[in-house]
């Protein structure tokens, strides 16, 4: 079996077993970087030598029996806003051109202990955000399935090495979709965990109480178990919550849907959804049915207001949060200025892309002094409504279903004109981060042009079990699915 | 009716965000927040009278600690990532005269 095609569970199974070594993976890893990295760009750094030294490490590890794990010795990408020690972590921005965290984001201290090798950082949209991965400062990164299209966003960078089998796992994050919507793009799989399972202590914060980190991987189950790798309480995020289910790799032992209820939101599937994204929709509807799932259409009525509610909260909270780069302790400093203020508004003023600087005004303007209640507050308002929804849903419902995004990936060049428009592709995904909800996106189909279409299974917060059982059943009864192949990477 | 972003709030705004834009750049943040304000303005359609305003989802209690160090003595680590740095200290321009 070629390494290239196993999954991470596989390829540590292998090593594990003695049969392959843990610096093979690490190699086989570069060798595609080397073959298609020029094309897909997926990398804003990579550690070569580094990985080929923790190899050795993690093999005697291994060994010696401090690795026992699932995924020891799968080399893993992680998205350029998580902190690694000692390592440049931009955010995709000129403003973190240079900046070298001195600590390690939680979650890649639990990697180190899962015996995993981190292998580089993966681009994505400036300090994501971006729906396409084309607002990062070093350049755009092309979708491996077809290089004239972008790979969505924000966590573009690690859905593209996935798929271009340029690494075994990444991380991502996801504040309205970031993972969901580039998984469906290039055709792989991955999660949203619910708020507060996986610690955000060392990602650097976009909108706080949206972000998390998640897994993205070649199938549910390399996603579930990089979930219980990273999931888990940590003191050093407040946020953190203290779940005693996290044993994710379990939960796809029984594949069976086997009256398992999901239910559709009805105004999903009316204006704005491309044909061909609606037909591979209603296909996986019938596989679930078929394998025993009952499937109900329910209302949404709050489906408008999911957008305008999203972007006034997560634009307040990143203007909040940006506020901290200023050229003083870390990153960018304008070269010339008159006094400490024109320095700030300089330094910022050149080292932020135009998205950015966008949102960080919305955000200002809706927290400042008399249009607060109306924007900001009205948007809280509507928050609680939208969750009330959803509430009512589940309890009716095991599993809400979704298209991961209106279209298949877009050319490069067509989704920055417009940035309202762009907003608008986030439709089917950022509800859930309103709400806190779990969701996993699963490849489930192409178009006529060949182009990955993904589904979204949602959950109730701590529902992931639910959803991938239901994910991990959906995949068995799909059948493998396609890698890039036709004018890509691979042309 | 959305607020119309008049050249008083982008200036307003800019000062908030800290940020310091030409005419040009001034002129095309106007257009794009009233674009999106317009848009926003959907909001409004919503009856949100005696709806509280949801924060955090899984209630907004405080997480306490001892207040006990646990991370050592970065400081020179911390220093090197300055974009100044002088005698052990971050450096800005004068700002007393």
């Amino acid at each position: 079996m070629e390494l290239q095609t196993m999954t991470a569970l596989e390829l540590s199974k292998k090593i594990r077993q003695r049969q392959v070594k843990v610096a093979d993976g690490v190699k086989e890893v570069f060798d595609q970087i080397e073959k298609k990295e020029g094309k897909v760009h997926a990398y804003l750094d990579l550690y070569k030598k580094d990985a080929l030294a923790r190899a050795k490490e993690v093999e005697k590890g291994i060994m010696d029996g401090t690795y026992t794990g699932p995924l020891a010795g799968v080399p893993i990408a992680v998205k350029d806003n998580i902190c690694i020690k000692g390592k440049k972590t931009t955010c995709a921005s000129r403003i973190l051109e240079n900046f070298v965290p001195q600590y390690n984001a939680e979650v890649i201290d639990r990697l180190e202990k899962a015996g995993m090798i981190v292998i580089g950082k993966t681009n994505m949209d400036e300090f994501a955000m971006g729906s396409t991965t084309e607002t990062s400062a070093y350049g755009v990164t092309r979708n491996p399935w077809d290089l004239e299209r972008v790979p969505g966003g924000s966590s573009g960078g690690s859905c593209a090495a996935v798929a271009a089998g340029e690494t075994f796992l990444a991380l991502g994050s996801d504040t309205g979709g970031s993972i969901r919507q580039p998984s469906s793009f290039c055709g792989v799989t991955g999660i949203k965990p619910t708020y507060g399972t996986v610690s955000r202590y060392g990602l650097v914060a976009y909108a706080s109480s949206l972000d998390q980190i998640g897994p993205v991987g070649k199938d549910v189950a390399d996603c579930a178990a990089l979930l219980e790798v990273i999931a888990g309480h940590d003191p050093k995020d407040s946020t953190s919550l203290d779940r005693k289910d996290l044993d994710f790799s379990k939960s796809i032992e029984e594949k069976k849907l086997l009256g398992m209820k999901f239910g559709v939101p009805k105004e999903f599937l009316a204006k704005g959804l491309d044909p061909e994204v609606k037909d591979a929709f209603m296909n996986t509807l019938k596989t679930l049915t078929e394998q025993g799932a009952i499937v109900e259409f329910f209302s949404v009525a709050t489906m408008e207001y999911m957008i305008p509610a999203y972007y006034i909260i997560a634009s307040a909270e990143a203007s909040s949060n940006l506020e901290r780069f200023d050229g003083v302790k870390y990153g960018y400093r304008a070269a010339e200025y008159e006094g400490l203020h024109d320095m700030y508004k300089k330094t910022r003023t050149e080292a932020f892309g135009e998205e950015v600087k966008r949102r960080i005004m919305l955000g200002s303007f809706v927290l400042s002094s008399g249009y607060y209640d109306a924007y900001y507050l009205k948007a809280l308002r509507t928050k609680a409504l939208i969750k009330q929804e959803f509430d009512r849903a589940f309890a009716k419902y095991d599993v809400i279903l979704a298209p991961a995004a209106p279209y298949t990936a877009p050319k490069i060049g067509e989704s920055l004109k417009d940035p309202l428009a762009m907003y608008l592709g986030d439709i089917y995904t950022v509800a859930v981060n309103l709400c806190g909800l779990p969701g996993i996106t699963v490849p489930c189909g192409q178009d006529k042009a060949g182009m990955p279409i993904g589904i979204q299974m949602i959950g109730d917060c701590f529902g992931e079990h639910k959803i991938l059982r239901a994910a991990a059943a959906y995949e068995a009864a799909r059948g493998a699915f396609p890698t890039p192949e036709r004018g890509g990477a691979e042309a | 009716m959305a607020k119309i972003i008049d050249d008083e709030t982008i200036e307003n705004v800019c000062i908030l965000a800290k940020l310091s834009l030409d005419d040009e750049a001034k002129e095309k943040a106007k257009q794009d927040m009233q674009k999106m304000l317009d848009y926003v303005e959907k909001l409004d359609e919503l009856d949100t009278d005696g709806v509280e305003p949801l924060s955090h989802i899984f209630g907004d209690e405080n997480v306490f600690r001892e207040d006990v160090v646990t991370n050592g003595d970065n400081k020179e680590a911390m220093l090197a990532n300055a974009p100044k740095a002088k005698e052990g200290q971050y450096q800005v321009p004068k700002t007393i005269g």
